[in-house]
C-alpha cells in the first residue's frame, strides 16, 4: 500500500517518466486465455532507479516489453513522457525505442562476430550519426564500461561479465532517457554481479539515466532506490529501502 | 543508410564464403550460359554478314519471278539485255549492271570431267561480285562482241579439271563448246549457304545465248550502287523501271524481285537467330533456379539471424529498415553472382568462338542486360525472406536461441 501513497506525491513533484494505468495484457482467447498483467498501475519519475522483483511468471517480463515499448496493453493506458504508447504503430515505437530507450538483457544479446565497437556503435547507425562522431562516442561508452583496449574484440573472445559490460555501454552510448535491464547479472558470477551493478548505479547517479531493473536476487536489488513486487500480474509491493537513494534522483 | 546496409551485406556474404559461393553458382552459370548464348549467335550472325559482304558491297540482285527463299522461285518470263541496260541508263544510283545467265553443265578437259555451273556474262560480273583475276585475262571486246569460245574459270573447277597444271591456253569442252581458258580466278571459298562460290565456268553473255542456250535469255541481272546512295531508294527505282518494262499494271504483283544483300544476309541469319534466341531461354531457366537457390539461402540466414534481427528491432531498426538489409544482402548476392557470370562468359566466348571458328562479338548490351537481370533476381527473391525478417516480433525474436 506504500506504492499507492508515493504515486500522487511523485506527481504532484514533477510529470511521471513512464506511467501505467490499468494496464492488462492477456495472452490467447477464450478458455486457454492468460491475465499475464491485471490492472497494474505504476508511475516512474525521471532519474529513479527502480528494480523490478517477482516469481517467475509473475508478469514482470511482460511489464519489462509493455514499458519497453516492444509489447503493447491488451486493456488501459500507457504513457511515456505523456505519450500514449498503446496508441502508437509499430514503427513508431521502434522510434521511440531507438530515441529514448536502452536495452540490457540477461543473455547479453550482442551481435556474434562482430567486434565490440561495432556493437556500440549499432545504436548509433540506426540514429545516423555520422561515422566519425559514431566512433568517438562508442569509444567513450567502451571507456566508460572499463573496456578501452578491447574495442576490436568479438563476444566471442571476451568473458561473460566483459559482454554484459559491451550491452551496457551499447544502451547508454544513445543517453537514453529509460534504461530496461532484464535481469542483466543473470548469468554472472557474484563478484562478476556486483561489478555489473556499480556500474549501473554509477550510470543513474553521475549521468541521471532512469533505471528499471528486473531480478529476482535481493542483493542486485538492494542496489536500486525503489523495490516493487509483482505476483500474479499485480503490483503487490512499491517501497524505498533507502532514502538517500530515491533523493539523488 | 544505403551504404551501410550494403557494407553490412558484404561483412555477412564473406562471413559465410563458402556458403554464399555455392549460393551464387546458380546465378553464376545462368547470367553466363545466357550471355555465351548470345555473344557466340552474334559471331555466327557476324560470320554469315561478313561473307555476304565479301559478294560484293551494295550489290543488288534482280532474278525473274518471285524469289522465296533459296531454290524457290515461281516462274516468270526472262529478261533480255535490254532491261538490264535501261537499268543502267534510268537509275541514277547505279554503277554497273552485270547480265548474266547460267545454265548447269558438265566440263570436259582431256579425261577428266565435272558438273558445273556455267555463266554467261560479261567483265561486270567480276566487278560486282569482288572477283580477282589470279593469272591470264578476262574478256576483250572482240571476244563479248562477237561471242568467242574462250572461258574463265574458277578455282575448283581448275583443280578438279587440271589439277596442278597450267590450265591457261588449254580447251575445256562445254557439251559441243570448246572454249579456250584465258582467265583463272583467285580462291574465294564456300558461301555462307554452303555451296562452293569457286565452282564456276564463265564465258562471255553472247556465247552462252548462241552457242549453248540457243535464245536471247537473261536470267539474273546484278547491280552495284555507288557508295553512299540509299539502297531502298535504289531497289525502288529499279522495281519502278522493270515494271514499266514488264508491262506490270498497277496492283498486279511483280514477276521479278529486287534483294539486296542485307535482306539475304537477314534472311539467312534469322535461323541463327531463332536458335540463339531458344538457347538463351533455357540458358534464363538456370537464372531462375539460380534466384531460388538464393531465396532459400536467404530463409536460412533469416531464420539463423532471428536473434540478431530481434536485437535491431530492440534497439529501435525500423521494419523498412530491416527489409532493406536482407534485401540488400539478396541483391548484393545475386549481383556478385551476375558479376562473376560475366567474367566466366567473356572467357569462356572467346575460347569457345576460337574453337567454334566464330568470331568474338563483344554485346554490351547483352552484358548489362544479363546483369540487372541478375539484380532483379536477387530484388524478386530477396524480397519474401526480408520481409518475413522484418515483421518478425522483437520479444520472439530475442527469447530464440
Amino acid at each position: 500500500m506504500t506504492g499507492a501513497a508515493s504515486g500522487p506525491e511523485e506527481r504532484t513533484q514533477a510529470p511521471p517518466l513512464v506511467e501505467l494505468r490499468g494496464v492488462t495484457k492477456v495472452y490467447g482467447s477464450g478458455a486457454a486465455a492468460m491475465r499475464a498483467l491485471d490492472g497494474v498501475e505504476l508511475a516512474i519519475g525521471a532519474g529513479e532507479f527502480v528494480a523490478v522483483m517477482g516469481p517467475s511468471g509473475s508478469g514482470k517480463s511482460t511489464a519489462m516489453n509493455i514499458l519497453g515499448c516492444l509489447d503493447t496493453p491488451s486493456a488501459g493506458s500507457y504513457r511515456f513522457r505523456g505519450l500514449p504508447v498503446e496508441r502508437l504503430s509499430r514503427d513508431e515505437r521502434a522510434l521511440l525505442r531507438r530515441g529514448h530507450l536502452g536495452f540490457v538483457f540477461q543473455g547479453f544479446n550482442l551481435l556474434n562476430r562482430t567486434t565490440a565497437l561495432e556493437n556500440v556503435e549499432l545504436p548509433l547507425i540506426y540514429r545516423r550519426v555520422p561515422r566519425a562522431e559514431r566512433h568517438a562516442r562508442a569509444r567513450r561508452a567502451l571507456a566508460q564500461v572499463g573496456l578501452a583496449g578491447w574495442e576490436t574484440h568479438t563476444p566471442g573472445e571476451l568473458s561473460g561479465g566483459q559482454q554484459q559490460r559491451v550491452a551496457i555501454a551499447r544502451a547508454m552510448v544513445t543517453e537514453p532517457s529509460l534504461l530496461l535491464a532484464d535481469e542483466p547479472t543473470g548469468n554472472l558470477d557474484s563478484a562478476r554481479s556486483h561489478e555489473i551493478m556499480a556500474l549501473l548505479t554509477g550510470l543513474n547517479r553521475d549521468q541521471g539515466i532512469t533505471i528499471l531493473m528486473v531480478t529476482h536476487e535481493a542483493a542486485m536489488a538492494a542496489y536500486a532506490g525503489r523495490v516493487i513486487q509483482f505476483l500474479d500480474g499485480r503490483v503487490t509491493s512499491d517501497s524505498r529501502p533507502d532514502n538517500d537513494q530515491a533523493g539523488q534522483g | 543508410m544505403l551504404g551501410n546496409a550494403l557494407l553490412l551485406a558484404i561483412r555477412e556474404i564473406r562471413r559465410n564464403a563458402l556458403r554464399s559461393t555455392l549460393t551464387i553458382l546458380g546465378i553464376v552459370i545462368g547470367v553466363a550460359a545466357v550471355i555465351v548464348m548470345v555473344t557466340l549467335g552474334d559471331g555466327a550472325t557476324r560470320a554469315v554478314t561478313t561473307q555476304i559482304e565479301s559478294l560484293g558491297s551494295n550489290l543488288l540482285v534482280i532474278r525473274t519471278g518471285q524469289h522465296m527463299g533459296p531454290g524457290q522461285s515461281s516462274s516468270a518470263p526472262a529478261f533480255s539485255l535490254a532491261d538490264a541496260v535501261a537499268v543502267g541508263r534510268d537509275v541514277a544510283a547505279v554503277r554497273t549492271v552485270a547480265p548474266s545467265a547460267s545454265e548447269p553443265m558438265t566440263a570436259i578437259a582431256g579425261n577428266a570431267n565435272w558438273a558445273t555451273t556455267v555463266t554467261g556474262t560479261d567483265n561486270r560480273f567480276f566487278e560486282v561480285r569482288n572477283w580477282t583475276l589470279e593469272d591470264g585475262r578476262l574478256f576483250s571486246e572482240a571476244d563479248l562482241r562477237s561471242g568467242r569460245a574462250v572461258c574463265v574459270i574458277g578455282a575448283t573447277v581448275r583443280k578438279e579439271l587440271f589439277g596442278s597444271l597450267d590450265p591457261l591456253g588449254e580447251r575445256i569442252r562445254l557439251n559441243k563448246l570448246s572454249c579456250e581458258v584465258i582467265g583463272l580466278l583467285l580462291a574465294k571459298g564456300q558461301s555462307t549457304m554452303g555451296s562452293d562460290q569457286d565452282d564456276l565456268v564463265v564465258i562471255p553473255l553472247r556465247t552462252l545465248q548462241r552457242r549453248i542456250a540457243g535464245n536471247q535469255d537473261v536470267t539474273l541481272i546484278q547491280v552495284s550502287i555507288h557508295d553512299g546512295e540509299s539502297t531502298e531508294r535504289a531497289k525502288a527505282e529499279i522495281e519502278r523501271v522493270m515494271r514499266e518494262r514488264r508491262h506490270i499494271g498497277r496492283g498486279e504483283q511483280d514477276n521479278f524481285s529486287v534483294r539486296d544483300m542485307k535482306e539475304i544476309a537477314t534472311m539467312l541469319t534469322g535461323t541463327t537467330r531463332v536458335l540463339t534466341a531458344l538457347l538463351s531461354a533455357v540458358a534464363a531457366v538456370s537464372l531462375l533456379v539460380g534466384g531460388i537457390g538464393i531465396m532459400n539461402i536467404m530463409l536460412v540466414s533469416v531464420t539463423e539471424r532471428t536473434r540478431e534481427i530481434g536485437i535491431r528491432l530492440a534497439i529501435g531498426a525500423l521494419e523498412q529498415e530491416v527489409l532493406m538489409q536482407f534485401l540488400v544482402e539478396a541483391v548484393a548476392l545475386s549481383s556478385l553472382g551476375g558479376v562473376l557470370g560475366i567474367v566466366l562468359a567473356i572467357g569462356a566466348s572467346i575460347a569457345l568462338a576460337g574453337v567454334l571458328e566464330v568470331p568474338f562479338v563483344f554485346n554490351g548490351r547483352i552484358v548489362l542486360t544479363a546483369f540487372l537481370f541478375s539484380a532483379a533476381v536477387g530484388v524478386v527473391f530477396g524480397y519474401f525472406p526480408a520481409r518475413r525478417a522484418a515483421r518478425l516480433d522483437p520479444i520472439e525474436a530475442l527469447r530464440r536461441e
